[in-house]
């Protein structure tokens, strides 16, 4: 069994209005170093077996949507 | 003359659209299962509102996967109306069907409210008929559309921008682009023109005793439909 988390993120081009709140909440809360936040989604894959290029298909085909998402997969164990 | 309301597990505006087609336009509606596969023997495709799959992963995204979406796919790439409105404009884009995406809404809240819209081309079925500004309502939480500055620019000179938010008497006014969305656009076509997605629902303003009745101007290019026929 392989363990696998997929990194799914909002374009840096495009305005993360939730992780903006998010940032108006943290400021308020006294961290006034805060620059930026952008909320991403995890996601846990558990495979046997694990293709590489399998989750490749599965994050073009569903887990991310290329006209506004990055992803990044990392293989965990 | 025949339409399809497609209904998925989380639609809530099949039986608006339904009724608005039966008894508003006087046109033959019926409900197809996300499961089936065919739209033999129907002349266009309604996708409702709603929330379907609960709106997990991203909004329209495993809807855009369902099996009558392949089918709906051969269907509009042969030219034939299809209509998305709400939750059916965010399935259409997750299908490709539509450039673009939609996110949340810039102030994130859920909007229910009035918008004025303006067609901003004649050349589709969906908008040669509308001859004023529309006052139709919205409710949505993720409406704001979003679109690579190039796909925007050809959006515009293919005239597949459909309809944009503005003031009631039709001006440009950003408090008026109630969800930030890109050039205060409000529904897009794809490049034939035949497949409508917009936020707004016009099967909710097709009844004067509901105090609206906007959105027979849209759904009224399926009886152009229907006389082609």
């Amino acid at each position: 069994m392989t363990r696998v988390r997929v990194y799914v993120t909002l374009k840096p081009s495009l305005l993360d209005s939730a992780g903006r709140t998010v940032s108006g909440a943290l400021q308020k809360l006294g961290y006034s170093e805060l620059q930026q936040t952008r909320i991403g989604r995890l996601i846990e894959l558990e495979l046997d077996p694990y293709d590489e290029a399998r989750v490749k298909e599965m994050c073009d085909k569903l887990l991310a949507n290329p006209v506004i998402e990055d992803y990044r997969v990392e293989v965990v164990e | 003359m025949k339409v399809a309301v497609l209904k998925f597990p989380g639609s809530n505006c099949d039986q608006d659209a339904y009724f608005a087609l039966r008894d508003d336009l006087k046109i033959g509606a019926e409900y197809v299962w996300h499961e089936d596969t065919s739209l033999a023997g129907y002349d266009a495709v309604f996708i409702p509102g709603g929330f379907s799959y609960g709106d997990y992963l991203r909004c329209g995204a495993m809807a855009a996967r369902a099996p009558i979406m392949a089918e709906v796919t051969r269907f509009a790439k042969e030219g034939r109306p299809v209509i998305g409105a709400c939750n059916g404009f965010q399935i259409l884009c997750e299908a490709g069907l539509l450039p673009g995406a939609l996110l949340l809404n810039e102030g994130q809240k859920f909007l229910c409210k009035d918008v004025y819209l303006k067609a901003e081309t004649k050349r589709s079925l969906w908008t040669e008929g509308v001859d004023h500004v529309l006052r139709i309502p919205i409710a949505h939480g993720e409406g704001r559309y979003v679109v690579d500055s190039d796909t925007l620019a050809r959006l515009e000179d293919n005239e597949q921008v459909a309809f944009r938010y503005v003031s009631p008497d039709g001006s440009r006014i950003a408090e008026f682009n109630a969800n930030g969305s890109a050039d205060a656009i409000a529904g897009v076509l794809n490049e034939k023109g035949n497949v409508l997605g917009l936020m707004p629902h016009p099967e909710r303003a097709t009844k004067p005793q509901l105090g609206y009745t906007d959105g027979l101007q849209i759904l009224n290019g399926l009886k152009l439909v229907t006389s082609n026929l």
